[in-house]
């Protein structure tokens, strides 16, 4: 696989680590050299949660300005955050749920219009898939399935000479017993989210 | 079975760089590790912690009360032949210096490894001191892993650098080398059973009176100059190429640099020195390095520590050779590198223009609304705080109380709309800086501290303050965890871990045996009845303390899942 760098942005307890994990195991299945940056400590108060997922021998652990090749947002007010780290050959996958922040409830501050953004990304970058994965993540049982539907249009973009296949197998090992036909749903509807 | 203990030689996992070196401290057969959590190190003592109740690990393991306490603990099972490590964040090392120091004199017996995560960029912590001073100061050998896989293989090298050199050995991370995950070839796990250690009374090697101590220091530097041997011919420092431009990177910069040669395309033009034995510095090497280039490029982070000695070394060997880096202002000496920063300093050494793709032009893009980190919701340190702000509105003491206090979740008490933290210097500071604060003022103080951070340094000031008579109300508040590091055990712990048998120790006992005499106990919850106890408390000068008493909501609720 070419080297790419994959950047996943979220809010704390949307699953970002998780999905980053379970495409990185994924990846180290298939024999693709993989390292994954994960970000600890803030995650469940609410705050920004970052990590990043570098395939095909890429060493940094981060990843500067212009240069993910991928963006998955797992919330648009996070995705248009990160736009900066996009190139106009960049591809983004980003759901359309917002979270609003409690700055934005207490009136400090103002909440994008998402399908605004949404028509800029695709006027400036090379390609873009957005969704309600919050919705899709509802019909595969449970709205925390996010992550995995996030991860599932990743892999139906056909951008990563991943098999999905590789990625179920690493859902059906590292996902509790008891949530894993849940989140093998997920992931199928994730891939069938993209036109 | 906890997963770091596969028994399949030639697996891979794919580890944290914090789990890959608890996997090298099992490999290498560690029997004894203590620590007190901090990020970007706590994912080792966690792993640790689950381990310890295997019996197949073989390991003894407690979350101590500091990092002082916890680095004796190694340094005794050093002592007694065992193989021990302590794990601390970079400011920890500050609270364990003292134990460092000399324990670089006495040296150790069983292989010794000491743990130290950085913080570049302050992402978790209140400074970012560069540790790599330490080694330098205490003289005591230094490696610094680039990814999980080496970490897990240096983790094993030290416990042999260090029993080879009866030293103990820093393994030197970051943030970015502790929290990166990658896949991890597994070694073997030791098969023969570690017996109890013993210890051999030798007063003339082991109680650093003035003569020993002298005759100790001579040992220490015979010892490293024989650890600068072992960095002259490790593995882990590797000179690639042989081009006529120098860089020289250890640790996560030297895969931003490794990188930005990659898409900079100048591998061919460069001789790269990739250093993983960081200290002593290995001069011989350092020195062919010089040898075979007309200009060099120091990427690292923080402070110029390599920069530095091979600036040193070139005077020394009297070679002309233009070293670049922080002193250049090629790189910057604040906050953690970025890629990108790395690419622009190379190629502005190689003279290139910095590569960079075509990107949407983001001016139009509005201030985005922060999130910044809040307390939880229902966490019981909001209450407290309300509580006290009540009770100081209603005995018309708002204008006159300010607040020091202390490292933990409940220094989001800075933001608005709670606004209630003023002054904090390091663990435990909020109980000295209040005795500070009420000798130099004729202000109110009300200090705040958590439980976990009152143990670790907020039970010595206590007791000054009990002795000289300071004035000052001491709010512990006990949510009976560590939470803000991931939960971890306390002696105080309400809701001990699954498995977890050790004795707890009330802080109400602790606060009285202390001498305090007006100590009372609220919960925060209540607010009538504790607002009624903070006003009587508070309208009085003299020392108080108040316990406010209540589980955090979060470890709760996770307690109370796994049942």
């Amino acid at each position: 696989m070419r080297r790419m760098r994959l950047l996943f942005a979220g809010v704390g307890g949307q699953g970002t680590l998780l999905a980053s994990r379970l495409l990185g195991e994924a990846a180290m299945a298939s024999g693709i050299p993989v390292r994954v940056s994960e970000v600890h400590g803030m995650a469940q108060r609410g705050g920004v949660v970052e990590s990043t997922v570098m395939l095909g021998g890429v060493e940094s652990p981060l990843i500067s300005e212009g240069e993910a090749d991928v963006l998955v947002g797992f919330e648009p007010l996070e995705t248009l955050r990160a736009l900066s780290r996009c190139s106009s050959s960049s591809c983004i996958i980003t759901s359309t749920a917002p979270i609003v922040p409690f700055t934005v409830q207490l009136g400090q501050a103002e909440y994008p219009d998402v399908a605004a953004w949404v028509g800029f990304m695709e006027r400036h970058c090379r390609r873009v898939v957005a969704f309600d994965a919050q919705a899709t993540a509802g019909k595969a049982g449970n709205a925390k399935t996010v992550n995995v539907v996030l991860l599932g249009a990743l892999l139906g973009t056909g951008i990563l000479t991943l098999s999905p296949e590789a990625v179920r197998e690493a859902i059906r090992s590292k996902v509790k017993p008891g949530f894993r036909e849940m989140n093998l749903r997920a992931f199928d509807l994730g891939r069938e989210a993209v036109p | 079975m906890h997963e770091l203990l596969t028994d399949e030689t030639g697996k891979k996992l794919f580890l944290l760089g914090n789990e890959a070196i608890v996997r090298g401290a099992l490999e290498a057969g560690v029997a004894v590790a203590a620590a007190y959590p901090g990020t970007p190190s706590s994912e080792i003592g966690n792993n640790m912690l689950q381990l310890c109740r295997d019996p197949a690990a073989g390991l003894y393991f407690e979350f101590s009360v500091n990092e002082k306490v916890a680095m004796e603990l190694a340094a005794a099972a050093s002592a007694a032949g065992l193989r021990s490590l302590t794990c601390l964040k970079h400011v920890g090392l500050n609270v364990a210096a003292d134990v460092l120091m000399t324990l670089a004199y006495l040296g150790t017996k069983g292989g010794m490894v000491i743990v130290n995560a950085d913080d570049p960029s302050i992402h978790s912590s209140q400074n970012e001191q560069d540790n790599r001073a330490y080694a330098k100061m205490a003289g005591l050998p230094m490696l610094e892993p680039s990814s999980p896989q080496e970490a897990k293989a240096m983790t094993v090298e030290a416990f042999a650098v260090s029993e080879a050199l009866e030293l103990p050995v820093i393994i030197r991370t970051t943030t970015r080398t502790a929290h990166m995950r990658a896949p991890v070839e597994l070694g073997p796990l030791p098969r023969e059973s570690r017996g109890p250690g013993h210890f051999v009374q030798e007063p003339m090697r082991w109680v650093p009176v003035p003569a020993v101590a002298r005759a100790r220091h001579k040992v220490l530097l015979r010892q490293t100059a024989a650890a600068e041997e072992m960095a002259e011919s490790s593995g882990f420092n590797r000179l690639e190429g042989q081009g006529k431009t120098g860089i020289l990177a250890s640790g996560v910069a030297a895969c931003y640099a490794a990188d930005a040669l990659e898409d900079l395309r100048c591998g061919e033009r460069t001789s790269f020195l990739r250093l993983g034995f960081t200290y002593p510095h290995p001069r011989r090497l350092l020195r062919r390095f010089l040898g075979q280039v007309e200009q060099v490029l120091v990427v690292e982070e923080l402070e110029p520590f390599q920069e530095e000695a091979l600036k040193v070394l070139a005077q020394e060997a009297g070679v002309p050779v233009p070293i670049y880096g922080k002193r250049s202002g090629h790189l910057p000496r604040l906050f953690e590198l970025e890629p990108a920063q790395v690419s622009a300093a190379v190629a502005r050494v190689f003279g290139l223009e910095p590569r960079e793709a075509p990107r949407p032009d983001l001016s139009a893009v509005p201030t985005l609304p922060q999130r910044p980190p809040s307390l939880c919701k229902g966490c019981p340190h909001r209450e407290t705080y309300g509580a006290v702000k009540e009770a100081l509105a209603a005995l018309g003491l708002t204008e006159r109380t300010f607040f020091p206090s202390d490292i933990g979740c409940y220094t989001l008490g800075l933001l608005p709309p709670i606004r209630m933290t003023d002054y904090i210097l390091c663990m435990g500071s909020s109980v000295g800086t209040s005795a500070g604060f009420s000798v130099a003022t004729d202000q109110k103080i009300v200090s705040f501290i958590g439980d976990s951070t009152f143990f670790h340094s907020g039970v010595p000031p206590l007791i000054n303050a009990v002795h000289n008579r300071h004035r000052f109300c001491l709010v512990i508040l006990d949510n009976g965890t560590t939470a803000m590091t991931g939960h971890q055990p306390n002696p105080g712990i309400a809701i001990p871990p699954p498995g977890y048998d050790r004795t707890r120790v009330p802080i109400e006992q602790v606060v009285r045996g202390c001498g305090v005499e007006r100590v009372r106990k609220i919960n925060p919850y209540r607010r009538a009845e504790a607002v009624e106890v903070l006003k009587e408390v508070l309208s009085e000068d003299g020392l108080s303390v108040v316990i406010s008493e209540a589980p955090c909501v979060l470890y709760a609720k996770r307690a109370g899942g796994k049942k």
